[in-house]
């Protein structure tokens, strides 16, 4: 019960912004994630955002991934 | 490494089911991990990641499937409503399909009761605006990932004053389920893939109770392939060292405490209810209900007229959401219950196991029936 | 009074204002001989040799405008491409509308110049029509109802009897570009990027048909996509079909849109598309003769042709991770779904 997807807050105006995924746009509330900025990844369910992206994490994730893929095609 | 990294890469995936693979090496038995949400059903079923893992590891769905789980009379009851003169129904597309005692929401529509699918709650809340005089029951099923969109419509459906919006909740949480199953002696399972939004909202510190109550391992992730092979890792990892824990391996959304604005707006609209999970029986405080200042709210108190809900004979929908049997031990799986003609919900819903079952599983290259 | 601005009942009784209807909005548009004669029946010119192919089809569309498209030029187009890919070359076509009173005549003047711009890039002829009109609240806006003639030239012989086991599979563009841009009108998606793929394929086709790749059957994908057609050429072949995932072509606005409202590229419409499938070996050449036609821009070989084997599935996908699964028939149009 859970399809959300990350979508960058280009727009905004109190509780309401605009999000964008691969070219896509759509109003979002920020009701749920008030201190959300622009230019944040806002993770997105139902037409609201619900949480927001910590890109550090992010990429630490990614990282790990690429060493694991790295080590992996070495074996 | 020449193209950049992404969450669905494939040559971390193939490199990551080695590694399940290698930690599975150290296990002295098969062992059963159990993923309890309908997104990760489908996105493993979607990936094929099943047919990856060695025979050691089994990967079943649990009670993940909100559609699955709600009850026969909340779907009787959603269509009472939508044949209720002056009455607008609501609706995620999830429900259309959903069979209830005598039809479904798309056959009720067909008969000439206004249905309307939405993506949004707050779509739902718009289309009461724009038809002051009717009511606009949003049909509000999901788990907490779903149920603060909800109290975030009746929030602003309050502060402007939307009066005819209203809410039937069949919502749920999840912890009590788990409790309930990690209490069943039917119910052998080893580790818990727990769901990532879900966690978003309550925080992974919310699921420490499995390893601290329970001894068993549990992991917070994603649902991209590569967060469910690492979540199956850990698992692997935990159960042949012995170390029960709770491990949060979606770090980049979901924080130990949650989010406590989208949980507090969801206890000013709602106090948690006995209800019952379609196969699983009632099971205390798993249900959300509008509390009683907003009555007005609750769609399930208006006046009408709900037939008795007939469960249909030999569905074992129950032990399926279990994970007590596979789909093929139900007798009517693949013959009278299929997605085109589904008897119970775990058929229905895509996501049900059933039908990522019959879809994915029943006929894959060189499967039996 | 000054012209109405709306279709009222009236519009549909065969008097004066059906008259006004056919003579100021429809004739001008349509422009052609056949049509201006405004007899019960249009007699055509004699057919040229081959095989006649009829098609119909019907058509009605929410939103009636939308980014690449509307109901009108929809309507010609998917005639158009029904006989397209049965190997026929367009004679001829008929369009007929039922209209609901209140129909504001702007919106309907959109429809026929849509129609007629469609005609005229096929290079074919609307020689007959129809209008009907019905009250308020009894009809969706606009629906139409086509009827297309065509004729495969002798010699050529393409359908579903020719598939077979080896065969290769191509598409002719990305896929799902006009449900997803038309779901993500309905859902208050935006993008600039959105745009149906609508087009008149007759002349891609042709082209195909004429080059002398051994072409054994030719799909267009609408309703339910890809998968969908797969699934009606292995079942009337007794073929199985495995679609290469890696290999599909989808743009990102439109994977955008589906990643959104839960939907499978793979099962969104287009209308502007061809599936193709051909010989094994001609796939390459069919590829690059494709790919410098204007309407044939990413044209990708996607999957192949096997035996069927008893008990399986007849459709199948190769995920990105090198693992199989069936694709499976809708039981109905894709829903959106936030589970």
């Amino acid at each position: 019960m859970c399809l959300a997807v990350p979508m960058k807050l280009i727009e905004r105006r109190e509780l309401i912004g605009v999000a964008e995924v691969d070219g896509v746009r759509r109003e979002v509330s920020l009701m749920l994630q008030p201190e959300a900025k622009l230019g944040d990844y806002v993770l997105v369910h139902a037409g609201y955002a619900i949480g927001v992206l910590d890109e550090a994490e992010a990429m630490i994730t990614l990282d790990l991934l690429r060493q694991v893929a790295e080590a992996g095609e070495a074996r | 490494m020449t193209t950049p990294m992404t969450f669905g890469d494939p040559r971390a995936v193939s490199a990551l089911v080695g590694r399940v693979v290698r930690a599975a090496g150290k296990l002295t038995r098969r062992v059963t991990l159990m993923e309890v949400c309908g997104t990760h059903t489908h996105a493993i079923a979607a990936a094929g990641l099943r047919r990856l893992l060695p025979p050691t590891v089994r990967l079943i769905a649990g009670p993940g499937c909100p559609v699955c789980v709600t009850p026969v009379g909340y779907v009787d009851r959603a269509e009472a409503l939508a044949r209720r003169p002056g009455t607008i129904v609501t609706t995620f597309g999830d429900l259309m399909r959903v069979p209830s005692s005598r039809s479904s929401l798309e056959r009720v529509r067909a008969e000439g009761a206004d249905v309307r699918i939405v993506y949004s709650p707050r779509d739902a809340l718009q289309i009461a605006r724009e038809n002051p005089e009717k009511a606009v029951v949003f049909l509000g099923v999901g788990f907490e990932t779903t149920v603060p969109t909800v109290a975030g419509a009746l929030a602003e459906a309050e502060a402007d004053g939307v009066g005819n919006f209203m809410v039937l909740s069949g919502h749920k949480i999840m912890p009590p389920p788990m409790r309930a199953l990690a209490r069943d002696p039917e119910v052998q399972v080893d580790g818990y893939l727990l769901p990532g939004h879900v966690s978003v909202i309550v925080g992974s510190d919310a699921f420490a109770f499995v390893a601290e109550e329970f001894g068993l391992p549990a992991v917070v992730v994603g649902f991209t392939p590569t967060d469910v092979l690492r979540g199956v890792e850990t698992l692997v990892g935990c159960l042949a060292a012995g170390t029960p824990k709770v491990v949060n391996l979606y770090s980049r959304v979901v924080r130990p405490e949650g989010n406590t604005t989208a949980r507090e707006l969801v206890s000013r609209f709602f106090t948690t209810s006995d209800v019952e999970w379609r196969g699983l029986g009632t099971i205390p405080g798993s249900g959300l209900a509008p509390r009683p200042e907003y009555a007005h709210r609750d769609a399930g108190l208006l006046e009408v007229e709900v037939p008795e809900p007939v469960e249909p004979a030999g569905c074992r929908c129950g032990e399926v959401l279990k994970g007590a049997i596979d789909p093929p031990e139900c007798p009517l799986f693949a013959g009278a219950c299929t997605p085109s003609s589904p008897i119970g919900a775990c058929m229905v819903s895509s996501e049900g196991t059933c039908a990522a079952w019959y879809r994915h599983e029943r006929l894959a290259a060189g499967g039996a029936r | 009074m000054k012209d109405p601005e709306r279709i009222l009942l009236a519009h549909g009784g065969g008097g004066r204002l059906t008259q006004e209807l056919v003579r100021e909005l429809f004739l001008p548009a349509l422009a052609n001989p056949a049509l201006a004669t405004l007899s019960d029946s249009a007699l055509l010119e004699k057919l040229p040799p081959g095989r006649p192919a009829l098609t119909t089809d019907a058509f009605v569309v929410d939103p009636p405008v939308f980014p690449g498209g509307d109901l009108g030029y929809l309507s010609v187009c998917g005639t158009i491409n029904d006989l397209a890919v049965a190997g026929a070359r367009p004679v001829a076509l008929t369009w007929a509308l039922v209209l609901e009173e209140g129909l504001e005549i702007a919106l309907l003047e959109t429809f026929v110049r849509g129609a007629a711009r469609a005609a005229r890039e096929a290079g074919v002829s609307i020689v007959a029509g129809d209008t009907k009109v019905v009250p308020r609240g009894k009809g969706d806006r606009a629906y139409v109802v086509t009827a297309g003639l065509g004729v495969v030239p002798p010699g050529r012989d393409v359908g579903d009897h020719r598939v077979k086991p080896g065969d290769a599979i191509l598409v002719s563009g990305p896929l799902g570009d006009h449900g997803a841009t038309v779901m993500a009108c309905r859902h208050k998606l935006g993008g600039d990027g959105l745009r149906s793929d609508c087009a008149p394929l007759a002349g891609i086709a042709e082209l195909l048909l004429e080059s002398g790749a051994e072409v054994h059957a030719l799909h267009d994908p609408t309703r339910g996509g890809l998968a969908t057609t797969c699934h009606e050429v292995a079942s009337r072949a007794g073929v199985r079909i495995v679609l290469d995932q890696a290999s599909v072509p989808v743009r990102q606005e439109v994977r955008g849109v589906c990643e959104l409202l839960g939907l499978d590229p793979l099962y969104v419409a287009c209308e502007g598309r061809m599936v193709i499938w051909v010989a094994e070996g001609e796939a390459d050449g069919v590829e690059t003769l494709l790919n410098n036609h204007p309407l044939g821009k990413g044209t990708k070989r996607v999957g192949r042709v096997e035996q069927r084997a008893s008990g399986g599935a007849p459709v199948v996908l190769r995920t990105l991770y090198d693992t199989e699964r069936p694709l499976d028939l809708l039981a109905g149009s894709e829903l959106p779904r936030i589970c």
